[in-house]
């Protein structure tokens, strides 16, 4: 079992890490070719927004609560981009929703 | 801007996503302890991989005691999306700083890292990864390790509202490049809603959420580039 958890882990590492460094490494040059860079600016904004919603509904015990804590993030976020602020508004609507919902 | 100064900026932005991290890497703690993985197991675990839900899926490889193959496979596809995420930020770098950078940076590529490194105006240098990781690799390597030693000792209430801490971190990367930028108000706002439909709607929803993100990333974002071409100008302003 001790050999055999740290092989599995090699393997999940390597794999995890050759996906990691592979476009950073082989992708040396600056992308020039208009639509490939307008590609690789939108990639950012797309998959984090397709990370966070509809899982943060699915993260707390309620849907309400996650929408309490998605609705009070996006406003945080629009007025003070700050990522502790943001991040700790989200989850005290969320405790505050849970009390109220209970 | 010196190293020394990016990497102090690189630490402060990375205190919010080592407590974030804590918190979720503490679930990840009590996930692997129930698989039978013993809190030292799941702190290495944790420090070399840096994956959430790439370590849920490892897990469960695991404690299915699946093959080695099927690891490598499990792990590829839940986390291909690091191949987006790596372009994206080789775009980034400068092309004359020196090829080591090009091979520790990839030990850092989180979601959340990645993320505020999307925020850095111009270049990005990477003692700002540098240390945002001295910060964040220990918060999410110490979480799971308690979490793995003790099991749930929060009251349920407080473990669930420190689960939304890291969704909170995302919108607060995307939503202000979303105010500057209505094509990028646009772009979120379409992606969320797809999101949502393929979560919900039959056929689609049979997808895992791993492959949801990767479609859509790729598909919204290809759709994007190909209506909505930037400029080097555009680009340039988005960054403040």
């Amino acid at each position: 079992m001790e050999t055999n958890f740290f092989i599995y882990l090699l393997v999940a590492a390597g794999t995890l890490y050759l996906i990691r460094m592979l476009p950073l490494s082989l992708i040396r040059k600056d992308i020039t070719n208009k639509y490939i860079r307008s590609f690789l600016f939108y990639v950012p904004y797309v998959t984090l927004a397709v990370m966070t919603f509809p899982a943060i509904l699915h993260a707390t015990g309620s849907v309400w609560s996650g929408l309490a804590g998605f609705m009070v993030g996006v406003v945080l976020a629009f007025f003070d981009g700050n990522l502790f602020r943001v991040a700790l508004g989200s989850c005290v609507a969320v405790f505050v929703a849970e009390l109220l919902i209970k | 801007m010196n190293n020394r100064k990016w990497y102090a900026k690189g630490i402060k932005d990375g205190i919010p996503i080592a407590l974030g991290y804590f918190a979720v890497s503490f679930a990840l703690g009590i996930t692997a302890r129930e698989a039978g993985i013993t809190p030292l197991q799941a702190g290495c675990m944790s420090a070399v991989m840096l994956a959430s839900a790439g370590q849920f899926a490892a897990i469960n490889v695991i404690a299915a005691a699946d093959t080695l193959i099927q690891m490598a496979i499990t792990t590829l596809v839940i986390n291909l999306r690091y191949i987006l995420m790596s372009s994206a930020m080789s775009q980034k770098l400068d092309k004359k700083m020196s090829f080591i950078h090009r091979l520790i940076l990839p030990c850092f590529v989180t979601d959340e890292i990645f993320g505020i490194a999307t925020n850095v105006e111009g270049r990005l240098n990477p003692f700002y990864n540098y240390g945002a990781a001295t910060v964040a690799v220990p918060g999410w390597t110490i979480g799971t390790i308690l979490g793995a030693a003790v099991g749930s000792i929060l009251p349920e209430r407080v473990e669930m509202a420190l689960g939304v801490a890291l969704y909170g971190m995302f919108l607060a990367i995307i939503i202000p490049g979303a105010r500057k930028n209505k094509v990028l108000a646009v772009l979120v706002t379409v992606s969320m809603v797809l999101s949502f439909l393929f979560s919900e709607l039959p056929v689609v929803s049979e997808i895992s959420s791993s492959m949801r993100i990767i479609i859509l990333t790729v598909a919204i974002s290809a759709i994007a580039a190909f209506l909505k071409p930037i400029d080097v100008e555009t680009e340039g302003a988005h960054g403040d």
